[in-house]
This record gives structure tokens, sequence and C-alpha cells, in this order.
């Protein structure tokens, strides 16, 4: 599949050319899309389009402004975007009963910035609902699937964005990060995904999950694509008070760049003695690549990584609790009448929500509530100070980027992991980035028994250039050896 | 009111909306009375994917406040949510300040002891938060309306020391306290459009207790008459509880103007469990020493400051002092008058007597009045020299309120400079005699105590402009002459 | 620390979640076997640890007081579930004269 599905880079560079024009770019998308099967009863993975306005909106831009798409840096380029990020036109349903058929009267500024640098959207994907899951199998609109294998999960919370770029639908799609809902998907499906750091993307208009670590990312099947769209949606934005004015980079500059000099770490908590050998042997032989490509690989240490899942779920929850107490039933989306406004509530709230939505809602409450949250909240921001220090030590230390496996399991069976916590052990390399605010990425780097295999590249904060170097690096190195 | 052997202890929380163009978090407007929602915008609307960013001018204004009421200012203070859920809350919660609150550790001086000192009420701390809407329960059957054009207007919250002992004295930090910030230009302090509100925290204990009482909140005071009346009937309850061997529980009360009693709210003060954590869609707020010296360097001179150095510098009696300082436009505009006609005395009769009475006759504030400061004092200057008489000064003001023109204009265009020229006095004492000639004949004749009579006739023939003395020695000649 | 089945009402009725009485157990249940593997955190040594909050020394940005409110692409009414003359219009609290209150 991804043989035939052009780039992002091929699609802008021929409309640019004048080759191809925007509306045939999102006609074929769309196409092949139908191919592979996104809709409903197939891979579930797109959930709202709107085809003709999608194509309008292509046209309309080589009509009425075509400079402006000359300019573009992905001119042409038809990408989908996570439900729980603003679009004017299309719904922003969070995979959630509860925002069903809500449509946002603003738009996210990542869209905007896509749309401004030539890209049409095409579609909104599922998702877990408001983000919460590693499946996509808390979706109120049912599970995505793996295009790789339908009978598995395509890891979430962005399963349906992993989907339909591995299908090759789309070159990028948008996902959101709160704890590895980019990266681990991304694993999964064979793809890559890059989650940025803490503030480098603006989080306005992405529906708050937990809003410290909340922040969009980026899919791609190449590396260069993930460049060029975390290029365009990245920056300062004015209405976003947690984004940064740190200067952004041009990510794909960093295609060519030599590896001498480049420390990569390898820390030893991401290689636990019950790791998948064969998931091991992956991630070795990636760095091994690397070495030859003139890398120094040192072996570090992150001693507080175990403790990245409890504090990621007393922190998450916490947040998610005071986040989602605005869908009450009073401005917008779900009301479920009931004999008074309490009722009305609490009727509305839990028919709208489903079983994980008010098992986090019920834990980051109880977290918070009056004589708990020295012991947990406090203790757990307290150690994720920890966390974030165990990170600022090994790149203060000369190590440029860690490379580890994206996470413990290639994709699973669905219903394979119906203990809460279990699920959510799926994130246990990916959550320490989200914690402590420093960029990631997973990429393909093979697949065992078919199924993909993905590394993790983590960098500290506002790095992502050289978090993007090593990436090429091994993109190429891996060759053909990737989805192998 | 006083109960012998019992003493009332009473703390404030005040709310003060800034007076800023838009809300503490989006662009809206602030203005009072739109249409209902017209004012909101995603982030007042708490839709699904926006967030709040902070207003510049709402963090000068409450550090003006703050430091204006003498608190020290945290170089970092950070917002936190207080999460409760009611339909006129937007998000499910208030961005708030809690344990790092923007400043603490303030005072005022409300008056003054019988003994001269200074009484003062200690300020625990002021602390940045954002309104919430309108819910309206009375406007159709069976439904609740809300409104949230207020929703996101940016607030301080003032909150006091038990250092108040009697609702009188509460009454005199409010006034004190609104004096300040109106002032400093910080608020309209305007308790019926709600920028002003204001709890009560209250408790009653022994005459010569240490300790503290269990206290009550009171709350829906919509004025100052009603803080005090709802402090007092809030003593009287828990001391006639206590003096039953009962105990008080600690709880809301409401007080009820039109019934005029305290009753306890229905949720119990226990109920409430805010969940306050720090809020992660805004950084702390950073302050440097320079933001904190330039808030304090650009204060006005503050009310006490003020009527200290009325006394000093002008020489005014208590009563005038408290009227010439109520506002700083009208302390302003006296002290423009004094120092432009160099007569202090004359200058506060002026603007207490005819300025004043100008506001408040013709509803036009203060700013708007016609009479510039520099023209009551060349009036003032006028009559001290002579040029005109105190009777015509008072139709010179008249004029110079309804036109604005300059005093010296004015009376000469009527004729109300002052005739000293005995050729137009011996014209309009002829005249008099004439019209009045049952009056002239008696006083002619030997009857002296006619002669006031004749000088008010001849005073009003020329319209006041006339010297009096010069007419009386004028008269007095024609009897004995 | 574990939760009971009092715990899970009390957070449900402060979280507005209706929770049905067949589902509570499991509830119980599955809180507290996430809640099981947080208790490791007592364990840590965090002393002098500053809690995380807020990056960025210059501290949180600031915007002017002025420029014009993002502009809603469709008017409230095409979103909310039940509007009166430009209110949002709710079922009435059942203590609504206690308006100055939340409601327990």
């Amino acid at each position: 599949m991804s043989t035939v599905a052009p780039t992002a880079r091929s699609i802008a560079t021929q409309v640019v050319a004048g080759k191809l024009a925007p509306d045939q770019a999102v006609r074929e998308a769309f196409a092949r899309g139908d191919a592979a099967g996104v809709g409903a009863g197939g891979l579930n993975a797109l959930l709202w389009t709107d085809r003709t306005r999608a194509t309008e909106q292509a046209r309309e831009r080589v009509v009425g402004d075509d400079t402006q798409v000359d300019r573009g840096l992905l001119a042409g380029v038809p990408i989908a975007v996570k439900d729980n990020i603003a679009t004017l036109e299309l719904p922003t349903s969070c995979g959630s009963r509860i925002l069903e058929g809500y449509v946002s009267p603003f738009e996210a500024t990542a869209v905007t910035r896509l749309r401004a640098a030539g890209a049409t959207v095409v579609g909104k994907t599922n998702m877990d609902e408001f983000a919460m899951g590693s499946s996509t199998e808390n979706s109120a609109f049912g599970p995505a699937r793996n295009p790789i294998d339908p009978s598995r999960v395509p890891g979430g919370s962005s399963g349906g964005s992993a989907a339909v770029v591995a299908a090759g639908m789309v070159p990028i799609a948008l996902g959101s990060e709160t704890g590895g809902s980019v990266r681990q998907p991304a694993a999964f499906c064979g793809i890559v995904g890059v989650k940025p750091t803490y503030g480098r993307v603006s989080r306005y208009g992405l529906v708050a999950f937990a809003s410290s670590l909340d922040q969009i990312g980026v899919f791609g099947r190449t590396v260069d694509d993930a460049a060029l769209g975390l290029q365009v949606i990245a920056g300062r934005d004015v209405m976003d008070s947690t984004s940064a004015s740190v200067p952004v980079a041009r990510y794909a500059d960093a295609r060519d760049a030599s590896l001498t000099g480049v420390v990569i770490g390898r820390p030893r908590e991401y290689f636990p003695e019950s790791l998948d050998a064969r998931i091991r042997e992956k991630c070795e032989r990636a760095i091994e690549l690397l070495r030859e490509r003139g890398a120094e690989i040192r072996d570090v240490s992150l001693p507080h990584t175990d403790l990245a899942i409890p504090v990621y779920y007393i922190v998450a929850p916490a947040e998610a609790s005071s986040n989602l107490a605005r869908f009450d039933g009073v401005r917008y989306g779900l009301r479920v009448p009931a004999p008074g406004l309490v009722a009305t509530y609490e009727a509305t709230r839990s028919r709208g929500f489903g079983p994980e939505v008010t098992r986090r809602i019920l834990l980051g409450t109880y977290v918070l509530s009056a004589g708990y949250y020295d012991a947990y909240y406090r203790k757990a921001q307290q150690v994720r100070s920890l966390i974030a220090d165990d990170f600022r030590s090994v790149f203060a230390s000369g190590v440029h980027v860690l490379l580890t496996p994206t996470t413990p399991t290639t994709a699973f069976p669905f219903g394979a992991k119906a203990d809460p916590y279990e699920m959510y052990l799926s994130d246990i390399f990916t959550a320490t980035a989200n914690l402590a605010g420093v960029p990631g990425m997973s990429l393909p780097v093979g697949r065992i028994e078919g199924l993909p295999v993905g590394a993790q590249l983590l960098a500290g904060h506002f790095d992502e250039a050289r978090m993007f170097a090593v990436a090429y690096a091994l993109e190429n190195a891996l060759g053909e050896e990737a989805h192998r | 009111m006083t109960i012998p052997g019992w003493e009332m202890v009473v703390g404030l929380e005040v709310h003060v909306q800034l007076k800023t163009r838009t809300k503490a978090f989006c662009n809206c407007t602030v203005e009072y009375g739109a249409a209902p929602n017209v004012n909101t915008c995603p982030i007042c609307l708490a839709l699904p994917g926006s967030l709040p960013v902070l207003n510049a001018r709402a963090v000068e204004l409450a550090v003006r406040a703050a430091v204006a009421l003498g608190c020290t200012v945290n170089h970092v203070s950070v917002f936190a949510r207080k999460n409760y859920f009611y339909p006129d809350l937007p998000k499910g919660y208030q961005i708030s300040q809690f344990d790092r609150p923007l400043a603490e550790n303030g005072q005022i001086e409300i008056g003054t002891r019988v003994d001269g000192d200074a009484i003062r009420v200690g300020i625990t701390r002021v602390h940045m938060e954002e309104d919430a809407g309108k819910s309206i329960h009375d406007r159709y059957p069976g439904v609740t309306a809300i409104d949230l054009n207020r929703a996101g207007v940016p607030l301080i919250e003032i909150v006091s020391e038990p250092d108040m002992r009697s609702s009188e004295g509460a009454g005199a930090y409010l006034r004190t306290l609104k004096q300040i910030l109106q002032y400093i230009a910080v608020s309209d302090c305007d308790m019926e459009k709600g920028s002003l509100r204001v709890d009560a925290n209250v408790s009653a204990r022994r005459q010569g207790a240490t300790k503290l009482g269990t206290k009550t909140e009171v709350k829906n005071l919509n004025s100052f008459a009603n803080v005090e009346r709802a402090l007092d009937l809030e003593f009287q309850r828990q001391v006639r509880a206590l003096e039953a061997g009962g105990s008080i529980e600690q709880q809301t009360m409401l007080f009820d103007a039109v019934r005029n009693e305290v009753r306890a709210a229905r949720s119990k003060e226990g109920s409430h469990d805010y969940r306050y954590f720090p809020e992660p869609d805004l950084l702390p707020l950073v302050l440097t020493s320079t933001d904190v010296d330039r808030a304090r360097h650009s204060l006005p001179e503050l009310p006490a400051a003020r009527r200290a150095r009325f006394v000093s510098d002008y020489a005014l009696g208590p009563v005038e002092i408290e009227v010439l300082s109520s506002s700083a436009a009208l302390a302003d505009y006296f002290e423009a008058v004094a120092r432009h006609s160099g007569n202090a005395k004359a200058a506060a009769n002026w603007v207490i007597n005819g300025v004043l009475g100008a506001v408040n006759a013709s509803g036009t504030p203060l700013e708007q009045l016609r009479v510039r400061p520099a023209d009551l004092a060349s009036m003032i200057r006028m009559v001290s020299d002579g040029i005109i008489s105190g009777a015509a000064a008072k139709q010179v003001f008249a004029e110079m309120v309804r036109t604005g023109e300059r005093p010296e204009q004015i009376a000469k265009r009527d004729g109300l400079l002052r005739v000293e020229d005995d050729s137009a006095l011996v014209r309009w004492i002829d005249e008099v005699i004439a019209e009045h000639p049952t009056e002239a004949g008696r006083f002619l004749a030997g009857e002296r105590k006619l002669q006031g009579v004749l000088v008010g006739l001849v005073m009003k023939k020329s319209k006041g402009s006339a010297d009096a003395k010069k007419v009386n020695q004028l008269l007095a000649s024609r009897v004995s002459g | 620390m574990s939760v009971n089945v009092s715990d899970v009402l009390h957070v449900a009725k402060l979280a507005r979640l209706g929770v049905s009485e067949e589902r509570l157990p499991q509830l119980v249940a599955q809180l507290n076997g996430i809640l099981e593997h947080m208790d490791v955190l007592g364990k840590v040594d965090t002393t002098g640890v500053a809690a995380t909050e807020g990056v960025g020394a210059a501290g949180t940005p600031l915007r002017e007081d002025g420029g014009e409110p993002v502009p809603l692409a469709h008017p409230i009414e095409s979103f909310a579930p039940a509007t009166r003359d430009g209110f949002l219009i709710v079922p009435r609290l059942a203590t609504h004269d206690d308006a100055a209150e939340e409601t327990a």
C-alpha cells in the first residue's frame, strides 16, 4: 500500500509544478481510502467526511488564491484530523456520544496553519473517547481496525489517524498525545508518529484531556512528511498561553545531516529483562545501524522511569476530571432531560460518557478531593519533577537523542486488555516524554510475525531538529527492512 | 449594636470588578446591560478546545489595588481551578487563585478611636479571579435562564482579617475600601451593578475571650446598609443560641432583606469540595519588582493622606474635609480652586455649596460640569477684590453653571459689576423713593428702621451690583439733610 | 489507599456522574485495582522536590486589553440544547432560592 500512496512532498511538488490539481489530489485520496475501506464497516478509521465540500475547498484554493497554494509547503495535500481537534465544517465529537453532531464554531490553530500551507482536510478520524485509551476500542462510534491486520487494534488513542495514514489514504494526519497516543499507534501501524515538545504546537482548538500533557502530534508514512507537517503547525500562538516562542527549525533540513558527533543514549530502564526479545532485537539493530553511520552510543539511566505510569494515571485523570466538567449539557452537546438540574447533569454525563471516561473522571475527582490531594496529586507532581530531572540530567550529560522501544508489545487483538491497568501499561515507554515535556517520535524498524515494531527517539526540549536528523538517518539505513 | 457581655467578630470578603475593557481571559467586552449572551466567544462559553489568555490591564489594576491596600505583592502567584458545577459557570471551574495569591498582608485605616489612635483592619490577601455568568430564576416558569455576558469578567477578591468588632466597623471598612478603590480608579464599586459584592464572616464570643467563636458566612448582601443589618441579626442569633447553651454550626447564611432575617442556606459548608489545583492552561503570573514599583509610583494620593494634608494645608474643618475628600475628582477640583483663588475657605464653601449643589441638582457628574476650577477661582477673587458683591456672585455662578462662560464676561454682560458711582446710585434711590412713596415718606419723616427696606429695594434694582454701604450712606444723608 | 462504595458515590456526586447501583461493585474494584499501583509513589522520597507546575520563567503571557473577540462561525442557537430570547435555558434548580449556592 505504502508504495502506491504518494508522499506529501511529492503531492506538493506536483501541485506547485502545475502537474496535479489540488481537487484531483483530494479525489485520489478518497479513492485510496475507499480501496482500503477506511470508513464504517471497514477499518472504521474515518468518522466524518464531506467529499463534495473537501473537493470544492481544494478546487477553490486554486481558483481563488493560487499564489498561496504555490507557496504552500503542503500545497494540495489531503490530510486527516483527529476528531478532538476543532474544524469548522466537520463535526468535532472526540469519539464521544456527549459531543455527537457538535460542529465547532471556531477552528484549531494547527488546522488553520495546515490549510494556510495549502492542505485540505478530508475527514475526522476515529479515536478513543476524549483520547482516553490505547486501542481506539473506547470510541463511542465503534473501534477502528489496524490496516496491517484488521483483527488487531491500531493502537490509540489516535488510532483512526494512524490507520488512514498507514492505509495510504492521506500522507499526513494530525493526532494528539497525552501519554503516547501518537507514538503508540504509529508503532502499531508501522508509520512515523511525532509528539513535539510541550508548547511547540498550539493546543488552541485541541479538546483538552490533560492540559499539562496534551500536545498535537503528526503522523506520516515517512520521516520527511512528518517533518513537513510539524514544521507547518509548530510555533507560538497567542491563543495558547502555554505555547512557546522558541523559533521553529526547518525540520526537513535535517534529512542529510551527518550523525558524526551525535550521541545516542540507550536508557537501560527501557530495555528491562521482561522486554519481548524480538522487540529488543529490532531496537538493538536500529542502534547498531546508527553506530555504523557515525553516531556514538552510550548506555544511560533514567532511574524514575517505572514511576511514570502511576504518576501519569494520577495527573492525567485529575486534569481530565476538571477539563470534562464543561460537558454538562448546558451550552452544547448532549442533554438527557431529567427532573431538575442536578438530575439532568447526572443523566447527561452518565449517558454521554463511556466507561473508561467515567472511570477516569471518578479517579481524577478522587485524587483531587479533600484529604487526598497531597497524597496523590501533589505527590505525583513532585515525582513528575523527578522524572523530568532524569531527562534533564541525561541530556545535560552530552547525550542528544535517546533510542528505546515505543511499546512493550506489537498490536494486540481486540479485547485483549480487559483490565484497565493492563491497558495503561501500553504507555509504559511513552508517558515519560509527556510528563517531562520532551519531544518524542516513533518510526518503524521492522516487523514481528507481520506486525510492525516501532523504535522511539526522545530528545531534549525543543530539540526536534536533532531528533529528526537521527530519524532520517535511521529510515535511510533501514530502507525496506523497516517494513519487513 | 452591642449585647452586654458579648463581642462581635467580623471579617469580610469583598469581590470587586476591575475596570477593564475586555474580560479576564478573552477579548469579549465587559459592557454592562447588553442583550443576553451577546458578549460571549468560544473562550467564555467554554467551548471545547478554547483556552484562556490573561488580560494585562486586569493584572495592572489588581496590582494597583494590592499596593494601595498596603499588601506585599508576590513575585510569583499561581492561578488555580476552583471546581464546582453550576449552569452559569461554563467551564465547570472558576479560574481563581488559591494557595499562592497575588498579594498578602496589607492593612487599611478605617477611622480613629476616641483616644486618637487609628483603627486598622488587616487585609489577609488580594487575589485575581473571573466572574461567573448570571442565572435568572424568575424569568420563565419552571426553568432557569442563563446569561454568560458576565462570565469571565475580571475580579479581585479582597479578604480582610477578622478585625472588625461591630457592624458599624464593618460599614466603615467597606466605605473606606470603596473610597480607596474608586480613588485609584480600579473599579466603579457599584453594588447595584454588582461591581462590588460582599460576603461576611461573623462570630460571637464572650467579652474578654481570646479564642474566636465558630463563624458563619453571610451572603446575599446587596448594600452596605444590608451588610450592617445582616451582621446585627446574625450576631443576635448566635448570641441567643450560645446563651441558650447551644453551639454555632459553621454554615452559610442568606440575608433576606424583605423579611429582614438571616436563614441557613440549604447546602451546607461541608458539602463543598472545590478540588483546587494549579490551572495548567496558564503559567504562573510573574511580576518583577519594577512592575510593582511602577504600580506603587503611579498611585494617586490616597484618601487618608489627602485628608491629613487638607488639615495642614487648608485648615479646614472635619465636615468640610469629609465632603471634599469623598472622591478623588472632587478633591482635585477643590484643590485647583483653592490654588487659583488663594482662598481655601471660600473655595471650600463654593465647592461644597455651589459645585456639589449644581452636581446634585442637575445629576451631571463633576467631570461634565461646565464650571472650570480656574473660572470659579477667578470669581472668588472678584468677590474678595470687591469687583462683584456676594449676592451678585450667586447670579454669576448660576450663569457659569448654565453656559460655562467666564465670570468676568457674565458680570459685565449682566451688569453685575459693583457700582460705586454716585450718580447711578442716586438715580436708583430716586427711583425707589418715587416708586414707594409711602415707605419713603415715613423714612424721610424720621422712621429710621425703614432704611433697611429701602436699601434692599435699591440693591434689588441694581441686581446686586450696588455697593450697599454707599447706598446706606446716601440714604442716611437724605434724612439729616 | 483504597476506596469503598461510599467514596465512589461521594466522588460520583462531586463529578455529577450518575452511577447505577449495579455498576458500583465493579467500579470500586476497578478503581482499587488502579489505585493499588499508585501506592508506590508514597515510598518515593520527595523531600524538597518542587511539584511540576507551569514552565517558563517569564511567566504567563499577557494580552492587551482590547482587540476583537474570536467570532462564532455559527450562533449559539445552532449548538445549544435549549435557548429562549438569547438565554440558555436549563431546568430550574431544585433549590433555586439558594441561588448563590452550589447545590449539593
